[in-house]
């Protein structure tokens, strides 16, 4: 590897990153910084640009304006020198079905140019590392979702790229599954690897160094997850069961004092400026139309909240 | 670059030989072209079905008779006594065609008067009713001259023997006696089996190859090769050349096919006909190769096979005699490398011509070839980027 990147920290640096697609600006000047060895979440609804930035800095789609470093390579103009420095994973399962998971690794491997005589020592690191020993002579097709997602991660670090992207590697997965694939992360990071990863599991988020939340495009939050989360607290969220969450909600919005609301499993998250005067507020105005409140009581956000309070905001902003 | 190629065209082999769908893909279209062009299309005409109506009833519209009786093309299966009887037979498709001698053949053919003997044909079909009308007419024509020969004979033989003058006149005669080069049994499978190599390459490397790609673009597999420091041009060579293979392939099956099954002579030399079937493969496989830049889905990628193969299988003169075309049409067919490929095939086969008579074809289908192949590629790498 060459001496400028040792120099430098970061594994990829992106300045005012954008790509249209005719009219539409899928990534709207965006601007951030990985460090080697995080684990960078990238968090946001679909459609809200994130499969479109992981793509431009894999080299795939050319970007319109700005820049972006991985590796200390330019993807618009090295992309072949970015292509060897990093491992990718679609969003949709994207090894072949109608070979053995052996054919794929040694596919792959042969297609990333791994040296013939570290061939049969990669395949069995991914295989350990998949714990798909016993299946190695199975079908693809065949294998359960979260075999599927963990043999394709490990496809992707068959030539030891030091940096991956991870594009909503856990979608469609079951959640024991999911909870093994992120330790696999986790061993990956340790061991040196910048893990880049798209997801839109609030409680992935969590696990991240950390975030970016993007939302239509732009970068609307980038911290660590407890800092986000902490930013939140200059107002409250409260937590409201009450016979009818849907009315409750329409007669919360738009309030004095109610910055938010959002339906949360069967109660709603309604986040307020002053957590004392509203409760009376709320109380009353449930009263008046007949509205029963079983539980009204502060909670400290999660990653969801400071999520739907973000976008909320933005939403705000933009009307 | 050659390890990542072997590596692509290992996988394609693979997944082409695991696959159902794809094994029957690679050996039912052979087999039922073979069928069909070898069995079942058959130009010629023999035993065509005939009512046959004698309004004059004479010994000489009997001869006329035996004559049509006598052809192989020929079969009268009806003896009719009324007009309407006939179109019925007509309109149901039970005769091709309808022979009335009408009233005063007789005399008029021996009195050396044009003879009058009607013929219809059922001409639903334009082709076989063209060839009907010609063969009836040959009949009656050659029964004609032998009546007429026969009379000169009587005349002279007369005009001798009363002059007492003994002369020794040869009756002019002209014999016709056509002979029929590189087809001699005028069969049509030999024309057609030969044209079958042709179809089926084309077919088989255009859609396989289309589809091979397409195929990755739908399961998201292309996007994990673009990741890959693989080149473009590796992964065009690595998708094409499993399917120019399996092409030679179905050529050396095809054509043992013809050879052993329908009899088919080959005259000329096995080595050009593989070496011209690798050329006509740069147009097929490049054509393939483009089309998966225009397509999105698989069945896309069909259909637009078929878009292609179609018109191309018509104006290639397979079937259709490409001098018949309209002229502005003719042109079109100069692009055509079925065109080129066809007169290949049909040439080594039939008439066992070489290079030294093939070179403009050959040279025509590599200029095609490589422009297609080459520009199908570039098209390839930027839609890799």
């Amino acid at each position: 590897m060459a001496a400028s990147h040792e120099a430098n920290q970061w594994a990829v640096e992106i300045e005012d990153l954008v790509k249209r697609f005719g009219d539409f600006v899928a990534v709207d000047h965006v601007s951030l910084k990985v460090r080697r060895g995080e684990i960078f979440g990238f968090l946001g609804p679909n459609g809200a640009g994130k499969s479109t930035a992981i793509r431009i800095l894999c080299g795939l789609l050319a970007p319109s304006g700005g820049r972006a470093i991985v590796g200390g390579f330019n993807v618009a103009t090295e992309p072949e020198a970015v292509k060897k420095n990093i491992g990718y994973m679609s969003q949709k399962f994207s090894l072949y079905d109608d070979l053995k998971v052996e054919e794929n690794i040694d596919f792959f491997s042969g297609v990333y140019g791994v040296p013939p005589e570290q061939r049969a020592k990669r395949k069995e690191f991914v295989l350990d590392m998949a714990d798909l020993q016993e299946r190695r002579d199975s079908m693809t097709r065949l294998l359960a979702g979260g075999w599927k997602q963990r043999l394709a991660l490990g496809c992707a670090i068959l030539h030891e790229p030091p940096i991956l992207f991870l594009d909503e590697p856990t979608s469609g997965v079951d959640p024991i599954a999911r909870r093994g694939f992120w330790d696999l992360i986790y061993q990956l990071s340790e061991s040196g690897h910048t893990v880049f990863v798209s997801t839109h599991y609030m409680d992935e988020a969590e696990y991240c160094h950390r975030l970016a939340l993007m939302y239509r495009g732009r970068i609307i939050a980038l911290g660590e997850p407890s800092t986000l989360k902490k930013n939140l607290r200059s107002h409250s969220l409260m937590y409201l069961d009450s016979s009818d969450p849907l009315e409750s909600m329409k007669a919360l919005e738009g309030k004095k004092g109610i910055l938010g609301v959002a339906v949360f499993g069967a109660g709603l998250h309604v986040s307020v400026q002053d957590p004392a005067s509203t409760r009376r507020q709320i109380q009353d105005l449930l009263g008046q139309r007949g509205i029963h409140i079983r539980r009204l009581e502060m909670i400290s956000p999660s990653m969801e909240d400071v999520f739907v309070a973000m976008i909320e905001e933005e939403e705000r902003k933009a009307s | 670059m050659w390890h990542r190629i072997r590596e692509i065209v290992r996988k394609e082999f693979y997944q082409a030989l695991r696959e159902p769908r794809m094994r029957l893909l690679l050996v039912l279209p052979p087999v039922i072209q073979l069928i069909v062009f070898g069995y079942a299309v058959n130009l010629d005409v023999e035993n065509s079905r005939v009512a046959w109506m004698d309004q004059d009833h004479t010994p000489a519209s009997r001869e006329l008779r035996a004559a049509f009786q006598g052809s192989r093309y020929f079969q009268i299966t009806n003896t009719l006594t009324q007009e309407s009887e006939g179109r019925q037979l007509l309109d149901q498709g039970k005769v091709q065609a309808m022979v009335r001698v009408l009233p005063g053949f007789s005399r008029d053919i021996l009195g050396g008067q044009t003879a009058a003997v009607e013929i219809l044909v059922e001409g639903s079909n334009s082709n076989t009713a063209a060839i009907v009308s010609s063969y009836a007419t040959q009949v009656v024509s050659a029964y004609a001259n032998q009546v007429l020969a026969r009379q000169q004979a009587i005349r002279l033989v007369g005009a001798s023997t009363s002059a007492g003058i003994p002369i020794s006149l040869r009756l002019p005669s002209l014999t016709v006696n056509s002979r029929v080069w590189f087809n001699p049994s005028l069969r049509s499978r030999n024309y057609f089996v030969p044209g079958v190599v042709v179809n089926i390459i084309a077919l088989i490397t255009i859609m396989l190859t289309a589809m091979s790609i397409v195929r990755e673009k739908e399961i998201g597999t292309m996007e994990q090769l673009m990741v890959t420091p693989i080149r473009p041009v590796e992964l065009v060579l690595g998708k094409v050349l499993p399917f120019a293979l399996v092409g030679l392939l179905e050529v050396i099956l095809v054509t043992a096919a013809a050879l052993l099954v329908f009899r088919i002579p080959f005259r000329g030399s096995g080595f050009l006909l593989l070496g011209c079937s690798i050329l006509f493969l740069l147009t097929t496989l490049g054509a393939g190769l483009f089309i998966s830049t225009i397509s999105q889905t698989q069945q896309q990628a069909m259909m637009a096979s078929f878009l292609f193969f179609m018109p191309a299988f018509m104006l290639s003169g397979f079937t259709f005699p490409i001098h018949n075309m309209p002229v502005a049409v003719q042109y079109l067919t100069y692009a055509n490398p079925l065109r080129y490929f066809v007169e290949i095939v049909r040439g080594i086969f039939l008439k066992g011509i070489g290079i030294s008579i093939l070179w403009p074809q050959m040279l025509t289908l590599t200029a095609i070839g490589l422009a297609v192949l080459g520009s199908s590629s570039l098209r390839f790498r930027k839609r890799l980027e």
